[in-house]
């Protein structure tokens, strides 16, 4: 029953998954707008973005759970619209929100996801205690899932997630209000499935960290757009240099204009009373622009030094600060639910 | 933030490498998959299924109302005695309540309508189960493995149609021991009783799934099985017949699927003189359910995915 591959892109291609001019709108919103990129065999991708960036949208795109409203994707070199039920038997999908029945245990809520995979009973038993084993909820397998903890729950979807042997693994906001060991167990996973069953994984994320450790290749995605793809190394690199931040008290005269003509300076920005410069050799260019503040008669209440981490490379390309914006409210409320349903 | 994101990192490093290494087979050689048409679709039912026969005490709970109509409801609307009190011979009293009800016993009719009356209130839950399942986010696990939208949808209906067979036996268990005339009773009777419940189930349990596939409100569902319920009972001829009621009604009465499945059960259970041929009741409640589970399953395909 299997289909052919459709296009170039088959088993033998080097890219799983191929996105061109991808977009989804929801009335006047426009969730998802021009999107392209792709992903090779074989590496860890992340969609770094804030929350109602159009990360999940995406996914339940390539997961055909969602229509595109217009452009094209091939996922394991299946159309995702006229091949849907293709690219669903191919991928495997651990979405953000708990989806395992409650009333029935670990080991069941597998076997009931082996089913609708139509895989043969002889195999998913034996297969369905791998997979908790590898999750480590062997001793959990027969408890009803509603006893479960919330980081119990979240493996469990991994497990699920696993079930159909994918090439390819879909995972939307994977650590997202969990606790400290609990993420960690996910990123020991993520980094196993990885390495060891050369696995392709393709995550979404809101955590700069949890894209820089773990991905081989992020896009940041923001209002829609893709801004950049890069490895991580590649996104740092586009800061340009190492950021120094110098808090003045005394917010005009702006030297900017002095600040940029030091020789180790290659770019200074202005925000009320701080200046953020960026500089090669960020040491020995900040006691330069102290010496430079004071002889003009101002006073430094403050300067820190930073070298290029993912935290600048957003900033610097979309103009925004990340972390900032984990703070506002719409997305502390959405976090405190899945948390609520996590605990529950 | 970032400390706590450190502290992962430490977190990780300690941790013991999983057990499940060792079998990295596991993960790699996939299983001929069997996929076809309806796969899945025993797992699906099963899974509702054993939500319900799991919990008895649900159980004991939905067959506490029926009982409460046929034994209050019904014994104390004892039609035949409003007729005796007036001093009417008993052969008069027969003869008035056959040629209102069909049947000499107003019990017997009310509890046939007792069957009808089960399987409309179990199967306007169907609905409820597929919003739970979106709520719960089951539903986008299903709809993400490669289970066909019309199998979701099937297995909605037939879980939701095993629960009203059963309730339905009971409820005529209970009828029995009640007082419910068996004099009419034959096997094959009985049999077809049944598979009027079957066809009637399946077409309610399809309409109600069907105005719930986009819902994820539980609140609108419950308003609509108020809203639909209620008039699909009483404009039907399920607690009384439709020629005590006024002339506009006796037409709603006409497009209710409900009073074709009750006028076939009287027929098949206590022999009472039908309204219509059993061949067209038969006829209406079959097509209701094909009908309804066709359109089910069609607009599966367009309103499951968005």
């Amino acid at each position: 029953m299997m289909a052919e591959p459709q296009g170039r892109s088959g088993d033998g291609g080097d890219a799983i998954v191929e996105v061109d001019g991808l977009s989804k709108t929801f009335g006047q919103l426009k969730a998802v707008d021009d999107v392209s990129f792709e992903i090779r065999r074989g590496e860890v991708f992340g969609f770094l973005g804030p929350n109602g960036a159009g990360k999940s949208t995406t996914i339940n795109i390539l997961t055909t759970m969602m229509r595109p409203s217009s452009g094209n994707a091939t996922v394991c070199g299946f159309d995702v619209r006229s091949h849907a039920t293709d690219v669903r038997r191919n991928v495997g999908v651990v979405p953000q929100e708990y989806t395992a029945d409650e009333d029935m245990t670990g080991y069941q809520n597998i076997l009931l996801c082996a089913d609708l995979y139509g895989l043969p009973r002889s195999d998913s038993k034996p297969h369905a205690e791998e997979l908790l084993k590898l999750v480590e909820l062997q001793d959990a397998a027969n408890r009803k899932v509603k006893t479960f903890s919330g980081g119990m729950r979240r493996r469990l979807e991994l497990a699920c997630g696993l079930v159909n042997y994918p090439k390819l693994l879909f995972l939307d906001e994977p650590t997202l209000g969990l606790d400290v060991q609990t993420r960690a167990a996910v990123w020991k996973y993520i980094r196993m499935l990885k390495e060891q069953f050369k696995m392709t994984l393709f995550l979404t994320t809101h955590y700069l960290e949890e894209a820089d450790s773990l991905c081989d290749r992020i896009a940041i995605i923001d209002h829609g757009r893709i801004v950049k793809i890069g490895s991580p190394e590649q996104l740092k690199a586009t800061v340009g240099g190492d950021i120094i931040v110098v808090g003045v008290r005394e917010a005009e005269p702006d030297i900017s204009l002095d600040i940029s003509k030091l020789e180790l300076v290659k770019d200074v920005k202005k925000k009320g009373a701080e200046y953020r410069v960026k500089a090669e050799m960020g040491e020995e260019a900040s006691p330069q622009i102290m010496d430079l503040v004071r002889s003009k008669g101002l006073h430094v209440t403050k300067i820190s030094l930073t070298k290029p981490t993912l935290d600048e490379a957003y900033l610097e390309l979309t103009g925004r600060n990340l972390r900032e914006e984990e703070s506002n409210r719409m997305a502390m409320f959405s976090q405190r639910i899945t948390m609520n349903r996590a605990r529950s | 933030m970032v400390e706590e994101f450190k502290a992962a990192a430490v977190e990780e490093a300690q941790l013991k490498p999983p057990q499940g290494a060792a079998t990295p087979a596991a993960l790699r050689t996939a299983p001929r998959a069997n996929t076809g048409p309806l796969h899945g679709l025993w797992a699906l039912t099963q899974r509702d299924l054993r939500k319900w026969y799991g919990n008895p005490i649900q159980l004991f709970i939905s067959l506490i109302q029926p009982v409460i109509w046929l034994g209050v409801f019904g014994k104390a609307l004892n039609f035949g005695s409003f007729i005796a009190q007036s001093g009417a011979p008993t052969s008069v009293t027969n003869s008035i309540m056959i040629a209102t009800f069909g049947t000499t016993s107003y019990f017997s009719y009310l509890a046939c309508g007792q069957l009808a009356f089960v399987v409309l209130f179990t199967s306007a839950f169907s609905g409820m189960s597929v919003v739970f399942d979106r709520r719960f986010g089951f539903m986008n696990k299903a709809l993400s493995t490669p289970v066909g939208r019309g199998t979701i949808v099937l297995g909605k209906i037939f879980q939701s149609v095993g629960r009203s067979v059963v309730q339905a036996a009971m409820v005529l268990v209970i009828a029995v021991a009640l007082g419910m005339d068996v004099g009419s009773f034959s096997v094959l009777g009985v049999a077809e009783a049944f598979g009027v419940v079957f066809l009637m189930a399946t077409g309610l349990s399809a309409l109600y799934v069907m105005l719930a596939l986009r819902s994820s409100d539980w609140q609108t569902q419950m308003a609509l099985i108020n809203l639909l319920n209620l008039p699909l009972l009483f404009a039907s001829n399920a607690l009384l017949p439709a020629k005590l009621m006024p002339t506009w009604l006796q037409w709603v009465v006409k497009f209710n699927p409900v009073s074709y499945s009750t006028d076939a059960i009287r027929q098949l259970l206590i022999g009472a003189v039908g309204t219509n041929a059993l061949v067209v009741d038969f006829g209406v409640v079959l097509g209701f359910a094909a009908l309804l589970t066709v359109s089910g399953i069609v607009l599966s395909w367009r309103l499951l995915s968005k």
